[in-house]
């Protein structure tokens, strides 16, 4: 902690407002621009500037406090994974598993997003401007994920809980062994997956994707979106199926 | 793991460069693959009847000059070698079946690495960081190479089992992920009198894809029938004297990301191995879709 703190003082430097402190990771190691997230927060409203991320791994993990943290650049595996209260934005692509496992706060990217986007995120809302790849939203557990562009194949594979807005289009697979995630995708859908059905759009659909847009910044009508959740017929064991689904 | 790694130059000035931009590439992705390194480099093409053979002799010290003096001997013809510690590539106009018998029956201790008319290949197990500097690969040139840093999975660690890998002339191949049909494929091959060197799955893709091109496919048509006969998870990345070609199979487990730029086209596992390269912030930056077939012209 008082290594920490000294280290982050020099190391750092801090704008007029004493509000923004902006990292070199070209000078800092990421160890300890984690453990200053972790341990060095002051309990103020703070913003955290992340200079030259050049596409490292695990930045912005593990989060528990209402910052806001801006990653100037591409950042590589599991940026701003396990997130809680936290507001991440990105500002540049990531790659796999971006926000995967996140409890709650914001993550957001302005590029495209590698495969396993928002994997297994219990809470929160991720956005992606740009494409996601495949398995986006994979095991879902109550994340909201809203994608500008479009999802690569498996998209909510055995998403659980949760909705994922594809304003895009999607690729093959989509909602394969869905439970209860609910899907909405603008463009075409290549393909569903197992046990995936196309479903008519509720009022509460509506209100839910309009809700999803405006709070991930996107002006698209949810008049575009079909839904798309489970058929609930791999819920039981179907011995006369013979395993064809 | 595995970390695959390539490099096309588009303007001519940067072919010098070519190995000073390639190896933070290759080091960038060390934690990728740290138990061996290997790099193809495809350097100016030599005249029609003109081969170059890369030659390793394993941990020894070899009498290359030894080697020289025999060649003349058998062959009443004087190649040029140049040599690179325990490696060395070979340049003559002999036939080129004549000179890898010769080499086979007087050297069985040498591995032939590449043959060809463009490509110099460098291959070893230890650290990428020392394989780069054990065979100077900055000082490289030539319009374009792939690299490998390779975590062995599924065979040996020996420079044998190291990518990339060569079949036929001027080709080769990296690959970071498993096949699970390689004994198949092989047991294909064989029969057609193709021999293998190891029992490396990366070895059967890249033999198949030369044996399908030397039946007269082009290396479109080859990598096409590449996704329905090999089975696994792929990300390849295939060089030839003149074309860079990048696939991934359909489930896209293993990474790849391209920058390309006007003066390069850049390829690796991850961008942290592009972060360093010039102007690569305002590159196009893609990653391959999955069963997608990206091919880059020299």
């Amino acid at each position: 902690m008082e290594r920490m703190t000294a280290a982050s003082v020099k190391a750092n430097e801090t704008d007029q407002q004493a509000k923004l402190i902006t990292f070199d990771l070209a000078q800092t190691p990421l160890r300890e621009v984690n453990h200053y997230l972790h341990h060095g927060l002051s309990g103020e409203q703070q913003t955290i500037r992340i200079l030259n991320p050049d596409g490292i791994h695990n930045i912005a993990v593990g989060l528990d406090a209402p910052v806001e943290v801006e990653i100037m650049g591409h950042a590589g595996y599991y940026a701003a994974g396990m997130n809680k209260q936290a507001t991440v934005t990105v500002y540049g692509n990531v790659g796999t598993g971006v926000a995967e496992n996140m409890m709650s706060g914001r993550v957001h990217v302005k590029g495209f997003a590698s495969v396993s986007a928002g994997a297994s995120a219990h809470g929160g809302l991720l956005i992606i401007d740009g494409n996601a790849s495949l398995r986006c939203g994979i095991s879902l557990k109550g994340g909201d994920i809203v994608v500008g562009g479009s999802v690569g194949s498996f998209a909510a594979f055995m998403a659980q809980a949760g909705r994922l807005v594809v304003c895009g289009d999607a690729g093959d697979a989509l909602g394969d062994s869905l439970y209860e995630a609910v899907i909405y995708v603008r463009g075409a859908i290549k393909s569903l997956g197992a046990d995936a059905q196309v479903e008519p759009m509720s009022e509460a659909d509506y209100q839910a994707v309009a809700e999803l847009l405006e709070n991930a910044g996107f002006a698209y009508s949810p008049q575009e979106f079909k839904r798309v959740a489970s058929a609930r017929q791999l819920y039981h064991w179907n011995a006369d199926a013979h395993q064809e689904y | 793991m595995c970390g695959i790694i390539g490099l096309l130059i588009k303007k001519p000035e940067l072919r010098e460069s070519l190995g000073e931009l390639m190896v933070p590439m290759l080091v960038a992705m060390s934690d990728r693959g740290p138990d061996s390194a290997g790099l193809a480099v495809f350097t100016a093409t030599l005249p029609e009847n003109y081969r170059k053979f890369s030659l390793y002799a394993g941990g020894q010290q070899f009498d290359w000059e030894g080697l020289s003096q025999a060649f003349q001997t058998a062959f009443n013809s004087s190649p040029t070698l140049q040599t690179n510690g325990n490696q060395a590539v070979l340049i003559s106009e002999q036939p080129p079946d004549q000179i890898k018998q010769w080499l086979k029956a007087n050297y069985p201790q040498l591995h032939l690495l590449s043959t060809g008319r463009t490509i110099d290949l460098y291959k070893d197990t230890g650290r990428p960081s020392l394989v780069a500097d054990r065979y100077h690969f900055k000082s490289l040139k030539g319009s374009h190479a792939i690299a490998h840093t390779r975590m062995a999975t599924e065979s040996a660690v020996t420079p044998a089992h190291a990518h990339p890998f060569t079949a036929g002339e001027d080709f080769c191949l990296v690959h970071n992920g498993s096949l699970s049909n390689p004994n198949m494929i092989r047991r294909r091959l064989e029969p057609q009198g193709i021999h293998f060197e190891t029992d490396n799955d990366t070895e059967a893709a890249c033999r198949f894809l030369e044996w399908r091109m030397r039946a007269g496919d082009d290396l479109e048509t080859a990598i096409h029938r590449g996704f329905e006969e090999l089975d696994g998870f792929y990300t390849f990345l295939i060089g030839t004297a003149d074309k860079l070609a990048l696939v991934r199979d359909a489930f896209s487990c293993k990474p790849a990301v391209v920058a390309e730029t006007e003066d390069y086209v850049a390829i690796a596992s991850e961008f942290r191995a592009l972060a360093h390269l010039p102007n690569v912030k305002s590159a196009h930056l893609y990653e391959p879709d999955p069963e997608e077939l990206y091919l880059w012209n020299v």
